[in-house]
């Protein structure tokens, strides 16, 4: 491992007036983002979204909008496997690569077990290898498939991810028709599949590096305030990328988090402009930009398909088009259970990240 | 205290005074109203129900009044009305007998998928279960005090 002098993050006044966090006062981190020498391109990808998220600033994006909650299914979790089912074959055919020529199916949910991506890997009959990464699952797939890809061991890998807001719900809260009030500093968890698939060759935006987040716990234990909870990790993750690629924030064309939310967006800002690196109009967080203002959905979406869906579309669609030409994107995941917190246990959290490269 | 222990509870202080609050007027309005309104509900069909049947008597006609009101709950429930009521009203419409229902009809609609038995009737009760241990819990510890006080003053 390389150790290297942390340049930055001397001026913390504004949160840590005695003393410097642990995380910035060691002066010194591990490094933590890898770089291809045979970067794997996109080659297909798809995204799908409920109503609400088709209703939404990115909605004209989606590659397909169910508005039926159930998608004519008995049960919430059959209609998750569906979007899932749909997003992964849909990316598939959007690549131009047949089915038996993918190599590995790198998925993951929001479910226990992570019972919706087993099913539909059940249906797929690709090799499959599940992940969990709560809301970052898609950039920790993304991320582990280019390293695959790199070393030369796969071909096509698919990456893909789903969360549903009423399966959701029933596991980490309540029940859906259970008149309840939540905080206005809530989100709303998305309803939506993406899929990507990374190829070996093929023409496409690059992924170029990777970084594999720290598990950061800040102490925070609100399960309904997921967006500060998970700032300090996108924080961590961030300014080690930034540190092991010598770049700047003004360097990329888009800086993206996952479901930061409003709110947490805004701390993020914060935390990162008091470790002396300012984020500025490049930076949006997918969980703030799904859903529009007059949606009621409060700090914005959350889950795992909140990156997923607005990365497989709006944003890849303008890496694609050129507008944008380099992307980071970290999505930021809590792993905590409602059991962990109900035993007064704090969040822990994490954001993995790649960065796209047109 | 540790540097980490610190800087956690430095963390948790800023994101206290940046997180949104709820506005304690409005919500008291917004639950007055809507609990009001639901009493008032109620006393118009406690009144109805004397005006069409005079021969039952008062316990009688409250004990249908809930049962109205309870089935007017559950059927909102499942018509999906109740949860939009509810995050308006909030203890408006969690306090009354009405938010007791939404409760019970909720888990039991939600769980259904998992079937009767493992589905609706185990996990009925997995929201109210606390109101309901409490109630029977903190009225037995209420009736004991009261047995002991009027004992003593006999």
């Amino acid at each position: 491992m390389n150790v290297k002098t942390l340049h930055k993050g001397n001026n913390c006044d504004f949160l840590f007036k005695d003393k410097m966090p642990e995380f910035l006062s060691k002066h010194e981190y591990t490094r933590q983002t890898i770089f291809f020498n045979n970067p794997p391109s996109i080659v297909g990808k798809m995204a799908v979204g409920g109503c609400k998220e088709g209703d939404g600033p990115v909605g004209k994006y989606l590659d397909k909008v169910h508005c039926e909650d159930k998608i004519g299914e008995k049960t919430f979790e059959k209609a998750e496997i569906d979007m899932l089912t749909e997003a992964a074959t849909g990316a598939i055919k959007s690549s131009g690569i047949k089915k038996e020529d993918v190599d590995l199916f790198i998925a993951g949910d929001l479910l226990n077990q992570i019972t919706s991506s087993s099913y539909v890997a059940r249906d797929l009959g690709i090799p499959y290898a599940g992940i969990y990464s709560a809301c970052s699952t898609m950039s920790e797939g993304l991320a582990l498939a280019s390293m695959m890809l790199n070393a030369g061991y796969f071909d096509n890998i698919l990456c893909a991810t789903v969360s549903h807001f009423a399966t959701a719900e029933r596991q980490y809260r309540y029940p859906l028709e259970y008149g309840c009030q939540r905080p206005p500093y809530a989100q709303w968890t998305v309803t939506g599949a993406g899929a990507t698939l990374l190829s070996r060759g093929g023409n496409g935006p690059k992924i170029t590096g990777a970084t594999f987040g720290k598990v950061v716990d800040w102490g925070t234990n609100d399960l309904n305030n997921m967006g500060a909870s998970m700032a300090p990790a996108a924080m961590s993750s961030l300014i080690a990328m930034f540190n092991d690629t010598g770049t700047e924030p003004d360097d990329f064309d888009l800086i993206l988090t996952g479901d930061l939310g409003k709110l947490g967006s805004d701390i993020l800002r914060k935390l990162m402009s008091e470790a002396g690196y300012p984020l500025g109009q490049n930076y949006i967080d997918c969980g703030n930009m799904v859903y529009g203002i007059d949606q009621k959905c409060y700090q914005g979406g959350s889950g795992c398909g909140c990156s997923a869906t607005v990365v497989n579309s709006y944003v890849l669609d303008k890496v694609i088009s050129g507008e944008y030409k380099k992307v980071a994107y970290f999505a930021t995941g809590a792993l905590m259970s409602a059991q962990s917190c109900y035993q007064g246990e704090t969040i822990p959290c994490i954001s993995h990240g790649v960065i796209i490269e047109a | 205290m540790n540097e980490t222990n610190r800087r956690n509870e430095r963390y948790n202080e800023y994101v206290k005074s940046v997180t949104p609050s709820t506005s304690t007027l409005k919500s008291l309005l917004n639950s007055f109203w809507i609990g009001g309104l639901t009493c008032l509900i109620g006393q118009i069909i406690f009144d109805l129900y004397k005006w069409i049947f005079p021969q039952l008597d008062a316990t009688n006609i409250t004990n249908f009044t809930s049962m109205t009101l309870i089935s007017v709950a559950i059927l909102f429930t499942g018509l999906g009305f109740y949860d939009v009521i509810a995050r308006r009203g909030g203890a408006g419409s969690f306090l009354p007998i009405t938010g007791f229902a939404n409760a019970i009809s909720s888990a039991s609609l939600e769980f259904k998928t998992e079937g009767l038995i493992f589905g609706t009737s185990v996990k009925m009760f997995s929201v109210v279960g606390p109101v309901v241990v409490n109630g029977i819990f903190w009225s037995t510890v209420a009736g004991i005090i009261h047995l002991i006080i009027s004992g003593l003053m006999l």
